[in-house]
């Protein structure tokens, strides 16, 4: 049988080789597990989900998928979730389309700790009636927490959706101090 | 697992989570202890290749293909991989319950004759793709095997009556030999 040592020693060797296309790993938090995957680029997944993972990372960056630790990216999650990161230094690896890079670009400059509404951010890239399309970027958002889509909100201050369902929402608010405990 | 059914594109986490274990079992056979490097550098080698594989190839075929290759270079290295005279007669097969009686005596088997029995009975591929992991022919591939369990044969009664030394003193009578081999 292979044993943890001799696996652990090849995913190394893979990796230090440059012969992977995207690692992943998944990490423990306090809302649930999460799913993380990176490129040489960059962190270019989160998620809360973990079925067909393998097979769309294989679709979107390459066959060459291997589970290798994501010690940084974990790092800084973790500092997030103890409240003593409130911006993230990570490399992202973004592959969207121009209108959804607009948005996301947007969406991280909005600040640790507030709210900003779909209609806000359709208006901040020049397009104030967009806001339903918006709302669709949120939803394909690939890197949820880092990229804070959990910030953003209907116009009468209703959480609306998000793909870790509404109370994962509402603790990451809460944890940003954005809400007030229920 | 086994048959011509085409691997369609898999992730190589999938693919090297289904084959690690049975790869580092049969490179044990082959090897010895030696085995863990071989392990590594053939899922190594698999990875360099793997985002320009042909879909539709078998890839546990392909794998081990690739382990033995590394296993042979492995052997060479060592002067380990001495041609043998094949043990004519005709063709042998056997079942899964005579080869299991035979399997711990594969080590004193020469190299390609221990990967065509090992391949053949100990994970069931096909000749053809034996043939293809020693770089030879199918037929070439039966008939070694075939020459291995004639080979193992020859020494199962001595062991089996607890006569282990003597066995082992016969194999070096009947192992490795200094001749050309002619099918290789």
């Amino acid at each position: 049988m292979l044993t943890p040592e001799l696996d652990a020693r090849f995913r190394a060797a893979a990796l230090a080789e440059g012969l992977v296309d995207v690692r992943y790993d998944v990490a423990d938090s306090p809302v649930g597990p999460l799913f993380l995957a990176a490129t040489a680029r960059g962190l270019c997944r989160i998620s809360y989900r973990f079925d067909g993972q393998e097979d769309e990372l294989a679709r979107s960056f390459g066959l060459r998928v291997l589970r290798v630790p994501l010690d940084d990216v974990r790092r800084e999650l973790d500092e997030y979730f103890e409240g003593r990161r409130r911006a993230f230094d990570l490399r992202l690896d973004l592959r969207v389309a121009p209108f959804h890079e607009a948005v996301l670009h947007e969406l991280a400059r909005v600040p640790y700790g507030r709210t900003a509404t779909y209609g806000s951010l359709a208006a901040k890239v020049g397009r104030p009636r967009a806001a339903r399309a918006v709302g669709t970027v949120m939803n394909r958002n690939p890197i949820p927490i880092v990229l804070p889509c959990h910030r953003v909100v209907g116009a009468n201050g209703s959480l609306t959706g998000y793909a870790g369902g509404l109370h994962v929402k509402r603790a990451l608010l809460e944890l940003e101090g954005a809400i007030l405990p229920a | 697992m086994m048959g011509a059914v085409a691997d369609v594109a898999v992730p190589f986490e999938r693919f090297y989570g289904q084959h690690a274990d049975e790869v580092l079992g049969y490179l044990r056979r082959l090897l010895g202890q030696r085995a863990e490097d071989a392990w590594q550098e053939t899922f190594l080698r698999a990875l360099r290749a793997y985002g320009r594989l042909e879909h539709g190839r078998h890839l546990r075929a392909w794998v081990f293909t690739i382990a033995t290759n590394v296993a042979m270079d492995e052997l060479r290295a060592a002067g380990r991989l001495v041609p043998a005279e094949e043990v004519d007669g005709d063709p042998v097969e056997v079942g899964r319950p005579v080869y299991a009686q035979l399997e711990h005596l594969t080590d004193e088997l020469p190299p390609k004759e221990r990967a065509a029995v090992v391949l053949r009975y100990g994970y069931d591929l096909p000749y053809d793709e034996i043939g293809a992991a020693l770089g030879s022919s199918e037929e070439a591939a039966r008939a070694a095997a075939s020459s291995g369990v004639r080979r193992l044969r020859r020494r199962l009664p001595a062991t089996a009556s607890g006569r282990a030394a003597h066995a082992r003193a016969a194999v070096g009578a009947v192992g490795p030999e200094p001749h050309d081999r002619h099918d290789a």
